[in-house]
């Protein structure tokens, strides 16, 4: 066996350790519990892109620089997303949930960890067109300010719109995608009036605890981050945060099947991982 | 030869004319055969789990689509969904996330292999198939520094000879085989 290298690794692997702890003890930002290849990818790639020979280089200038902390934060969260990603789980959205939605006379949605906020628009315009927008308040969610800014504008490249209108009429979009926005050079800007009923606010699902009371949870593509303990945690702040037959929707390679909270949901669609909150829980 | 008599997992990567030539190998592994192999195919970004389905139904061991947080355990093969890339964790168990493509791939070959050589250090056997283009080199390139074994398809076996002849440029392949040899060298290494 190759000792220096594995030796090297060891050592790598401890810095990463110290890196995290110092970002949780000075900043705030918990990624200590976070499945760790993945951020250990991030740490090493933002290392050698500029050029430091050590991650502990890399932790002097986190915690020595200015906003240095914000590519950080760029790096270690995931902001991959589209409009109506997994059109599937739109649709079982609109079949299985809607219909029960509807009996409540306000209805509290919370989006935790929306991004950029192209799935928190989808699911607006999907309201919208089930006419239930109006009584509905949309918390929106993510622990990285930047993502949260730029979700506020509602504005998106019109290179995309392509592969979105096509998303929207397979999530069953019952009007035509263009009525949603407008073209303006590179852009598509969302209309205002999905915003109305939005509100985007910082929230850290690691560190802060509930939110609000509500009848549905979507937090996709999240929980894939976590080990189990964290999604544990995690599970249990929706698991309160629900009324009595509120709804949880996860993303599609989530479950909550290996979770603490698994006995007091059952489950709504189990391939597009949508839970309901059982009465006597 | 490398002085690992105790490997511990198998990590598979193809592309292009894959799918047949992950047939040919599971389904001449013999059902005794214990490693567990992780296995990344690109796929079309909508395809749902029929890989795993087709490939469990030629084959003697339990093959099925990796799930996140799942322990990597013996005489399983477990397959990267499309559109997310699988990733080994350090207490042996699996991730994914859907992070940005590597080399326009996800799953990316380079991701699985760069993290499990991490994890199973010189116990990991890696192999690259036939594909069109150069993901897993990279990965090759780890497995072999912290003393792994790397298998490279012979070019003119394989469907699309791209993948196998990147990795063998790098210098980091110990051996070179016809698909229909590879089966039975997992076999032989497998025998403890």
């Amino acid at each position: 066996m190759n000792d220096q290298a594995s030796q090297l690794l060891q050592l790598q692997d401890l810095e990463i350790d110290l890196f995290l702890e110092a970002i949780f003890r000075y900043y705030g930002y918990d990624f200590r519990n976070y499945n760790r290849a993945h951020v250990k990818r991030r740490i090493i790639h933002r290392q050698q892109t500029l050029g430091l020979s050590s991650v502990s280089e890399l932790q002097h200038r986190v915690l020595h620089e200015k906003d240095f902390i914000e590519h950080i934060l760029r790096d270690l969260s995931i902001n991959v997303t589209e409009m109506y990603r997994d059109p599937a789980f739109y649709l079982a959205m609109r079949k299985e949930v809607f219909p029960l939605l509807r009996t409540w006379p306000y209805i509290k949605i919370w989006h935790a960890g929306c991004s950029t906020g192209e799935e928190v628009y989808s699911f607006a315009i999907m309201l919208k067109e089930e006419g239930l927008y109006d009584r509905c308040q949309i918390y929106a969610t993510d622990f990285n300010p930047l993502v949260i800014e730029t979700a506020k504008k509602g504005i998106y490249p019109i290179s995309k719109i392509k592969d979105y209108t096509y998303n929207y009429q397979q999530a069953g979009g019952l009007q035509s995608f263009s009525d949603y926005y407008i073209a303006k050079y590179d852009s598509a800007i969302l209309n205002q009036s999905l915003r109305q009923n939005i509100v985007f606010a910082e929230h850290n699902l690691v560190t802060d605890s509930i939110f609000a009371e509500v009848q549905l949870i979507l937090c996709r593509n999240v929980l894939i981050y976590f080990n189990k303990e964290l999604q544990n945690k995690v599970v249990r702040i929706f698991k309160d945060s629900l009324v009595k037959g509120g709804f949880l929707g996860l993303g599609s390679k989530e479950n909550l099947m290996f979770t603490d909270v698994y006995e007091a949901f059952e489950v709504v669609d189990p391939k597009e991982k949508i839970y309901k909150k059982k009465l006597q829980s | 030869m490398k002085d690992c008599k105790n490997y511990q997992a198998v990590v598979i990567g193809t592309s292009a004319g894959g799918l047949k030539a992950l047939k040919v190998i599971l389904e001449n592994l013999p059902d005794s055969f214990y490693l567990p192999i992780i296995i990344v195919q690109h796929l079309n970004p909508q395809s749902d789990g029929f890989l795993a389905q087709y490939l469990n139904q030629h084959s003697g061991l339990n093959v099925k689509e990796a799930e996140s947080g799942e322990p990597i355990i013996q005489k399983h093969v477990y397959i990267a969904p499309a559109n997310y890339h699988l990733l080994v964790e350090k207490n042996r168990t699996l991730s994914l996330t859907v992070s940005e493509k590597v080399n326009y791939a996800r799953p990316s070959i380079d991701l699985l292999f760069e993290s499990a050589a991490e994890v199973f250090l010189h116990c990991l056997i890696g192999i690259l198939l036939t594909g069109a283009n150069d993901d897993g080199s990279r990965g090759i390139a780890k497995i072999n520094h912290f003393g792994g074994l790397t298998i490279a398809q012979n070019p003119e076996s394989a469907e699309v000879n791209m993948m196998p002849v990147s990795a063998i440029k790098t210098g980091k392949v110990d051996i070179v085989l016809h698909l229909e040899e590879i089966p039975a060298m997992l076999a032989s290494l497998c025998k403890s």
